[in-house]
């Protein structure tokens, strides 16, 4: 990955003027530029998906910090996806509560279903199966979040459930 | 009177909070006022002080100490002017915690008028909710709340006709357990990577961006307006025991009823896990549990009776924590949820300093190996060293000792099953995960 590259464009072209109405927003709040870097960070990956070099540059260019600094901020967050993923990204919970009571189970059925490990797309590009720290619903557990949605008390047969709406509803050009 | 016995949960409605109409209707933002409006800033702070309000994140700091060690200036001093801040700890992310967003979720206006309290005191005029960036609901719920009390004059400047100005932003993370770690959050909420800071300075003085900074977590905070409408005698009387006020418990786990209970501070482990979670589910024993979150020691089923407050579950061995049961029943296998333990403290290493970055991995792999049946009696030792590799003043922050807590407590407790994995060369529970 090389992530020096040259931005063709000035971070004004690359980036939309609602994305740069946001992240003005952002910066209005604080002190410094840079600290609206982890929210422009998420408002550019809520557009396109994940924070590819040139989003990484161009946002850099906008906040006025370097490239490098901001990459070091995109690669410490685990919400922050600086590969390309699915349009579903599953987080499923791996941490205790969930281990106690089934998350090998629902990881197994997740896997088999989707024919994916943990970092894996789906050949369709719809699904990414990244693992989570507790998602603060241990009284429902185990629980996996799927863009902005909390699933919880999974089993097997609610979590093939899950997965198959979610597909159809991509088939028929919807979103959640 | 549920205002009076159950006051940070009383007005939870998880399926349509209440709006800030029905939250005033039912006495909100009655202890805003007054604080604003009856009393002044120090004397905010002597009633908090009085009310031996303890932090709920964890620490158990008390509150009223915390806040007074914020510098103030005379008028005519340059270094009055500066900005102070508020910032809520929403990150709840320690493991078998949720109760943070039952109150997020739930009552979002209880937060907003706590804040309002909090940063008068201090006299922060900017303040910042710091949410983890999972709590999608909450985020919504709260940016609506603070929508609303813009508007009735609650937020901005001249709040109810006061000369008292307070800004409250949402600020949504982007993940990483760290950031509960107060100088962490404070570098995540400057855009930085959230590694903690070297104290002193403390955030009381040099915080977010260098300025005067109290952080304090959510149900710390909601319990602001209670002691200011009730008094700080009342928050005393509350609890029997030698700590004041009211705690949101948990249980999780294969327990019959997992939730959330705010009970007088000092309810005992029994009283939360029998009376409330409904004992363990049918076909197990309890084996043992973690009481308040994945960094704090094992008890055992023979602590039953010790009372869940700060003292006595310190005296017992552990720590109060987040007061959220983590329990463990006899077909789950001990070595197995230690293992789990120090994967996710592994992988939540800031990896700034050498006895959490290297240590925690260390210990994944010893643990991974005795679980799958192939380790020795000279991992058990390899362990222990490392329960003193990674303790309190070897390490950059508590994240560290936090991992040690459950790990040294699991090898003394379930020494009998460290054993029989290494003897039995397999996991006498499942054979191996």
């Amino acid at each position: 990955m090389n992530i020096i590259n040259q931005v063709v464009l000035h971070c004004t072209q690359y980036l939309t003027a609602s994305e740069m109405a946001e992240i003005d927003h952002e910066i209005s709040i604080m002190e410094t530029r840079e600290a609206a870097g982890i929210e422009a960070l998420k408002i550019v990956q809520a557009n396109r998906g994940w924070i590819n070099d040139d989003s990484l540059t161009a946002i850099a260019q906008y906040l006025k910090m370097s490239t490098a600094e901001l990459e070091g901020v995109a690669t410490f967050y685990n919400l922050i996806y600086r590969q390309p993923v699915g349009k579903y990204v599953i987080h499923l919970c791996n941490s205790i509560s969930c281990h106690l009571t089934g998350y090998n189970e629902i990881l197994q059925t997740i896997k088999q279903h989707l024919a994916i490990d943990y970092g894996q797309t789906t050949t369709d590009g719809l699904f990414t199966l990244l693992s989570n720290v507790c998602l603060g619903g241990c009284d429902k557990s185990p629980v996996m979040m799927i863009g902005d949605k909390h699933y919880q008390q999974l089993n097997v047969e609610k979590t093939i459930e899950v997965l198959t709406q979610l597909k159809n509803l991509s088939d028929e050009g919807k979103n959640i | 009177m549920q205002a009076l016995t159950h006051p940070l949960t009383y007005l939870v409605n998880l399926a349509t909070p209440l709006n800030l109409t029905q939250y005033t209707a039912q006495g909100g933002y009655l202890g805003a006022i007054k604080a604003l409006k009856e009393f002044s800033p120090a004397q905010v702070l002597e009633i908090i002080k009085d009310s031996q309000l303890k932090g709920r994140g964890g620490a158990g700091f008390p509150t009223g100490m915390k806040w007074s060690f914020v510098p103030h200036y005379d008028d005519d001093d340059v270094r009055s002017k500066e900005n102070k801040y508020l910032v809520c700890n929403g990150d709840e992310m320690e493991p078998g915690t949720f109760k943070d967003r039952l109150l997020l979720e739930g009552v979002p206006h209880q937060l907003i008028e706590a804040m309002i309290i909090a940063a008068y005191t201090i006299g922060a005029n900017k303040a910042y909710i710091f949410l983890r960036g999972e709590y999608h609901l909450a985020a919504k719920r709260l940016q609506i709340a603070i929508d609303e009390a813009y508007q009735a004059g609650w937020l901005g400047s001249g709040i109810q006709g006061t000369g008292y100005q307070l800004d409250l932003y949402v600020h949504t993370s982007a993940g990483r357990y760290i950031c509960g770690e107060e100088t962490a959050l404070i570098n995540a909420l400057e855009g930085k990577r959230a590694n903690p800071r070297a104290k002193p300075p403390f955030p009381q003085v040099a915080g977010l961006f260098g300025k005067p900074t109290i952080v304090n977590n959510v149900e710390t905070l909601s319990n602001l307006p209670h002691i200011l409408k009730n008094g700080a005698q009342w928050f005393k009387d509350v609890s029997p025991n030698s700590d004041a006020g009211t705690k949101i418990y948990g249980a999780c786990g294969r327990v019959k009823s997992p939730g959330l209970w705010e009970l007088p501070m000092g309810a005992t482990i029994g009283q939360v896990l029998n009376d409330h979670a409904g004992g363990m589910s049918d076909g197990l024993k309890l084996k043992g549990l973690l009481p308040g979150g994945a960094s704090t020691d094992f008890l055992m089923p023979e602590h039953l009776d010790v009372p869940m407050d700060y003292d006595s579950i310190a005296k017992a061995g552990s720590r109060l924590g987040t007061g959220g049961l983590i329990v463990l029943d006899d077909k789950n296998c001990p070595v197995a949820m230690v293992l789990n333990l120090l994967e996710f403290f592994a992988q939540e290493s800031c990896g700034w300093c050498t006895p959490c970055r290297d240590g925690t991995p260390w210990a994944v792999e010893i643990l991974t190996r005795i679980e799958h049946g192939k380790g020795s009696l000279d991992d058990i030792d390899s362990l222990l060293n490392l329960c003193d590799f990674m303790w309190i003043g070897k390490t950059h922050c508590a994240l560290a000792p936090g991992a040690v807590e459950p790990l040294k407590s699991a090898l003394k407790y379930f020494n009998d099953d460290f054993m029989q994995h290494i003897e039995q060369g397999c996991c006498p529970y499942h054979g191996g995960r």
